[in-house]
């Protein structure tokens, strides 16, 4: 059955997505939808690096990831510049950077389009392997660790003070985004990556009541996204990637469309 | 971070001559501070005096850059945070909140909510709570796991005054059910609430400890405060023996008022 490229896209993108979906409502929670796609971009850094030193790709686009990260929350705590502004610069300087890099191996000829929109049809066995094996461990962490990275969530202090260590936590959810970005990118690309982990936990948020169920319809949906979109590109011939995204999007313009809950305020009991 | 030993008394945390450093300034230094089970212990001071950060270094939060701090052996704390920000994006409602750090029953979320007068608050979204019915909420959350020591940092903030005093009955009522030992942060530096065993008045340092004055049998307060105040608010006397500049330095008694005169002198002279 996986012998079908179809089946190994559809496969993969479905791992993906549920893997995606709680993790990415971490990101949305945390107003953090910027910060991942710095760490998105700076995979093509990664990439290139990896090209330069002869490293594994997807180790080199994990390590990219992790150092940007890092150094975003190091420059955060010297409060020199506003973070929107580092992250402004870390996004574009870490991309532009792995494009020049990129540029000046002359030997080298990689499919710069397939690594910036992705190329989910490309997807082999063993990515399949990959997604279904380490999108397992990044679950199961999420699992195990849902509790401590609830609380430091919703209040740093609070979890420090009874005894939840926010601090491995935020460490953690950080190791756990750059391994989802080195997995993400050979399926939907660089630039798409923050898309497949926001989209569906918003379009998720409107129909939740509470923080599990909202994890669980944004991987549902974003399951339906990545299915919608490889079917319409095969069926209108249309660059896959971009397909998923925009079926990502319709599913979140649905959802505006229903009512939301888990905002509506009970009704005050008047004597 | 030494351990108490269980047998003596009741002392729950006891901080000795901590100071905590910001860069090669001091934020609050030399505090002496203890709270012990069935105690509650009132902190205060103006804004930036050091008092959440001095409530950051009991609470486990942040380390002390001097000095040390005691702590029993196996202490549970409920603590609840001067202002939660949770997002829009986050749904939440207080049944789902009262279990954030640690599972409990739908009965014992039930009585938590129950006891602050919140359980027809369940299922609402805590985003669309009011200020008071948040802090309520907030309180049940801290205390539903009947911890050792509840650490409130600032409990009755954006609360009216009615709501206040309702606030520290609630409180008061905590401490007699659970019997643990309250920190309660302030930045009133006039009113606290009535069952306080101790305050600390804290600007960079300890600036004066001790109980609250009764100062409740004034009639004018009585009506301010609502009915039969005088359970739940008291006045406390400050008994400083200093002055503090406008950076927080310390003036000695009267060298205030020779800098003053001297700095008078000058401006003549010129």
């Amino acid at each position: 059955m996986l012998d079908d490229f179809v089946v190994r896209a559809l496969v993969a993108g479905i791992g993906l997505a549920g893997v995606a979906g709680p993790l990415g409502c971490f990101l949305v929670w945390r107003r953090m939808a910027y910060f991942g796609d710095s760490m998105a971009h700076a995979a093509l850094l990664g990439i290139a690096l990896s090209l330069l030193t002869g490293i594994n790709l997807l180790a080199g686009v994990f390590g990219a990831a992790v150092l940007v990260a890092l150094a975003l929350l190091f420059l955060q705590r010297n409060r020199t510049l506003s973070s929107d502004v580092l992250l402004g610069i870390l996004s574009h300087a870490t991309l532009a950077t792995g494009l020049v890099l990129l540029a000046l191996m002359p030997d080298v000829r990689i499919d710069l389009l397939g690594f910036l929109f992705g190329d989910i049809l490309a997807v082999s066995r063993f990515d399949i392997f990959l997604v279904y094996g380490l999108g397992a461990a990044i679950l199961g962490t999420l699992i195990l660790m849902w509790r401590p990275l609830l609380a430091a969530t919703l209040d740093r202090d609070l979890a420090a003070a009874e005894g939840l260590n926010p601090d491995r936590s935020n460490l953690v959810l950080l190791l756990l985004l750059a391994i989802m970005v080195a997995l993400a990118m050979k399926l939907v690309g660089v630039l798409l990556i923050t898309s497949l982990l926001i989209i569906p936990a918003a379009t998720a948020r409107r129909l939740s009541v509470s923080p599990e169920q909202m994890a669980l319809l944004a991987a549902l949906s974003g399951m339906l996204a990545v299915s919608g979109g490889v079917l319409g590109s095969l069926t209108w011939d249309i660059p896959t990637g971009p397909a998923i995204v925009v079926s990502a999007l319709m599913l979140f313009l649905f959802s505006l469309l229903l009512r939301q809950r888990g905002t509506e305020r009970p009704e005050r009991k008047l004597p | 971070m030494t351990r108490l030993s269980p047998d003596r008394d009741d002392l729950l945390v006891r901080g000795r001559n901590i100071g905590v450093r910001d860069g090669n300034t001091w934020r609050v230094r030399h505090v002496d501070i203890s709270v012990s089970r069935g105690e509650i212990v009132t902190l205060l001071g103006p804004n930036g005096s050091g008092k959440s950060t001095i409530a950051k270094v009991i609470s486990g939060i942040l380390a002390a850059d001097e000095g040390e701090m005691e702590r029993r052996p196996g202490l549970t704390l409920g603590y609840a945070p001067q202002k939660f920000n949770i997002d829009w994006t986050f749904p939440l409602t207080p049944r789902r909140l009262l279990c954030l750090t640690r599972s409990h029953s739908a009965g014992e979320i039930r009585d938590a909510l129950e006891m602050v007068d919140a359980a027809h608050l369940l299922d609402a979204p805590v985003q669309h709570l009011s200020g008071g019915e948040f802090q309520r909420v907030s309180l049940a959350r801290a205390m539903i796991s009947t911890p050792d020591l509840l650490v409130l940092d600032e409990p009755v903030q954006g609360v009216d005054f009615a709501g206040q005093s309702a606030l520290y009955q609630l409180i008061g009522k905590v401490r007699d059910n659970i019997g643990c030992g309250v920190l309660l942060i302030s930045h009133d530096l006039h009113v606290v609430m009535a069952q306080t065993d101790k305050v600390v008045c804290l600007n960079g340092h300890v600036c004066c400890s001790g109980t609250p004055a009764d100062m409740m049998n004034n009639r004018q307060f009585a009506e301010m405060f609502g009915p039969d105040p005088s359970h739940t608010l008291a006045i406390y006397h400050h008994q400083h023996d200093h002055a503090h500049g406008p950076d927080g330095t310390i003036l000695a008694p009267d060298s205030s008022a020779a800098t003053k005169a001297a700095g008078k002198a000058n401006s003549d002279a010129g």
